[in-house]
């Protein structure tokens, strides 16, 4: 038994790709690629190379010394939020934009939600002299202002999506418009573990990096590769994946997924997937989702534009389904107040989607020798204005 | 026999040969969600072969802007997949063309797999078409269940379509092919340029066991006979909505004689 995809995109019974035909020669030549590309000696040198010089990795694993007083245990905050760029989301773009390279492809499209991955995707673009065209939902483009114009500094073109919520699901249709519209020339880097094999677990493998980190950080400080629990917030989950990715079939490490439950769970405003989803098909994968009745894909609601989505990777449905890992779900206003306290405590100011993680400490207690790595996946200068207007700073 | 056999073995026949078959798409529920069976009557009244009956979805991933608009409508005014069947509950008391569903999987999932065929042989559907649901899983999961039901299962082939895999999309289809023709959401190009002509060209000398019949970018008289010079038919989707938007229900006559005088 493995939580790992299977060589059609499996995990368990979600995954697999459920793509028009339109885009199947492209899905077709990445999923049948992927992994010798991956394997090549030039390729591992190069991205090795790049996450190190270029987004300076390996990224601390921190004790987070006052945080751990003050919920009696021992919690370690992995330092994605120092990658550069601010996020996590370039460990998978440097991967990506080196398979695009070698699948010949010149022009680069992406959807975001944060505008987390579409900074990360303008930059490899740049870095490598690549087109970049960029979706971006219209509410997400007011809310994450700064990345907005990071992206156009960085010579991408951001194009709003206008249709349905107009947050990140829409934008990853217009991407996925835009790619069938382009089929010869054009890579879409899709910025989470979602969308249609190979995507997921593609996209999970690059961002293993952070448990393969953990597990040497950890040995060193706590003389054990382990920990007892590993956490990270979900919005498609690739940060999750990349934390969870080489504990997933180790039952002695537990596994912690944090959803956005927006203005609350059952309030008709939120974004808390595996509670209020069901078995359905969204951008190509069979996942969780939320949906009507009817099978129409419904509109989620969070305060973090990178948690603002109706689905979860087929990996984390597939996690929740056989209970694998824990869900728990975070409120806007106990996010926000989690944010503002990892700044109080310790002097990092968190992006709003990490603080969903940091937020589970008030309820979930552990014991006081557990150790309980939080995967603190960006930074949060991008959200200052949400936090200027939350506590009227 | 399946009415989408029937009307390509009658267009076989030597009086028929030259026919081209003008095939409709529209979004169920647009303009008015009760307009859907007077669309059909009409289309059928004034010589249209053959009708795909859209049923609506709130992420239409191969659909341009027109598709989507009306889809949007269609389900902001209460557009369902039971009330699509209750609307078509008597079709077949006055119309006797092939008609098919194109739809996204997740609607029809959500309906039940099986559920959703027993419903559309009840109806009298001969055919769906679900762009995201591919040909492989097809095959292993679903074929059963639709030919239980005598339901012809459409699929796409497009001008980046291998010759191995159009050829391994002919073994298992059954009707007729539909042809994508540019690389392109629906309803975005004008017209067809050598490029798209050499494509059509290309699949019409491969002499594949089932016809084609093409669709998106089909808007007029002039695309429709572009078309109809390789293919078996062709398919009118956006177009016809645009037409929807500014006539509801009025003029489809005026609208099918612009496409083809017969
Ligand atoms: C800092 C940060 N964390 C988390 C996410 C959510 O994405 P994922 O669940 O794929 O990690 C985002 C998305 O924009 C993000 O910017």
């Amino acid at each position: 038994m493995t939580y790992q995809a299977d060589e059609k995109g499996y995990y368990g019974d979600f995954g697999r790709a459920f793509i028009p035909e339109m885009l199947y020669p492209n899905v077709e030549k990445l999923r049948s690629k992927y992994l010798e590309i991956m394997k090549e000696a030039s390729f591992r040198k190069e991205f090795d190379q790049l996450l190190k010089d270029y987004v300076g990795r390996p990224t601390p694993l921190y004790l987070a010394e006052r945080l751990s007083e003050k919920y009696k245990t021992k919690i370690y905050l992995k330092r994605e939020d120092l990658c550069h760029t601010g996020a996590h989301k370039i460990n998978n773009t440097i991967g990506q934009i080196l398979v695009a390279k070698r699948l010949g492809k010149n022009r680069v499209i992406a959807e975001t939600g944060a505008g987390q991955h579409g900074v990360a995707t303008a930059t490899v673009c740049a870095l490598m002299g690549i087109e970049c065209v960029v979706y971006m939902g219209e509410v997400d483009i007011a809310r994450q202002a700064p990345n907005v114009a990071r992206m156009k500094l960085l010579g991408a073109t951001v194009i709003p999506a206008k249709s349905g919520s107009k947050t990140l699901k829409d934008a990853t249709n217009e991407a996925i418009r835009d790619w069938i519209n382009n089929p010869v020339n054009t890579h879409y880097i899709i910025g989470s573990v979602v969308g249609p094999h190979p995507y997921p677990d593609m996209v999970a493998r690059f961002q293993s990096v952070i448990s393969e980190e953990v597990k040497t950080q950890l040995k060193e400080k706590e003389g054990r590769e382990n920990p007892d629990y590993v956490v990270a917030c979900v919005g498609g989950g690739s940060n999750a994946a990349g934390i969870y990715f080489h504990y997933l079939d180790n039952p002695e490490v537990g596994i912690i997924a944090v959803e956005a439950a927006g203005k609350g769970i059952f309030t008709g405003e939120s974004a808390a997937t595996s509670a209020l989803g069901k078995e359905g098909i969204i951008h190509g994968s069979k996942t969780l989702l939320m949906q009507t009745a009817d099978g129409q894909i419904t509109e989620p609601y969070s305060i973090s534009a990178g948690l603002d989505y109706p689905g979860i990777g087929p990996m984390h449905a597939n996690l929740f389904r056989t209970g694998r890992a824990e869900f728990i779900s975070v409120t806007d206003d106990a996010a926000m107040k989690a944010g503002q306290e990892l700044a109080r405590l310790e002097g990092i100011i968190p992006a709003i989607e990490s603080a969903h993680a940091l937020a589970i400490f008030k309820d979930r207690k552990f014991k006081e020798d557990e150790v309980v790595v939080v995967n603190l996946s960006g930074r949060g200068d991008k959200d200052l204005s949400t936090y200027i207007d939350y506590f009227n700073l | 026999m399946n009415r989408i056999i029937q009307k390509l073995q009658e267009t076989d026949l030597s009086e028929n040969k030259e026919k081209k078959l003008l095939s409709i798409y529209f979004t169920a529920g647009y303009p008015k969600p009760d307009d859907t069976f007077t669309i059909i009557q009409e289309l059928e009244k004034n010589g249209v072969d053959m009708i795909e009956i859209g049923l609506p979805f709130s992420d239409p991933l191969a659909d341009g802007p027109t598709i989507q608009e009306s889809s949007t409508k269609a389900l902001k005014s209460g557009m369902t997949t039971l009330k699509l069947f209750e609307q078509l509950k008597d079709i077949r008391k006055s119309v006797s063309i092939p008609l098919l569903i194109m739809g996204y999987f997740n609607p029809i999932l959500q309906f039940g797999v099986e559920e959703f065929c027993k419903k559309c042989a009840e109806t009298g559907i001969d055919g769906l078409i679900i762009p995201d649901l591919p040909v492989d899983i097809y095959t292993e999961k679903y074929k059963a269940i639709f030919e239980k039901y005598d339901l012809i299962n459409v699929f796409l082939i497009t001008p980046q379509t291998s010759e191995e895999r159009i050829r391994f999309i002919d073994s298992v289809s059954n009707g007729f092919i539909y042809m994508v023709s540019s690389a392109s959401v629906t309803g975005t190009t004008k017209g067809f340029g050598d490029e798209t002509k050499a494509y059509f060209e290309r699949i019409s000398v491969m002499n594949l066991k089932n016809p084609q019949i093409i669709g998106f970018g089909i808007s007029d008289k002039e695309s429709f006979e572009q078309a109809t010079e390789f293919a078996k038919g062709a398919i009118i989707g956006s177009a016809f909505i645009k037409h929807l938007t500014e006539n509801e229900t009025g003029k489809i006559s005026a609208f099918v004689k612009g496409i083809r005088d017969i």
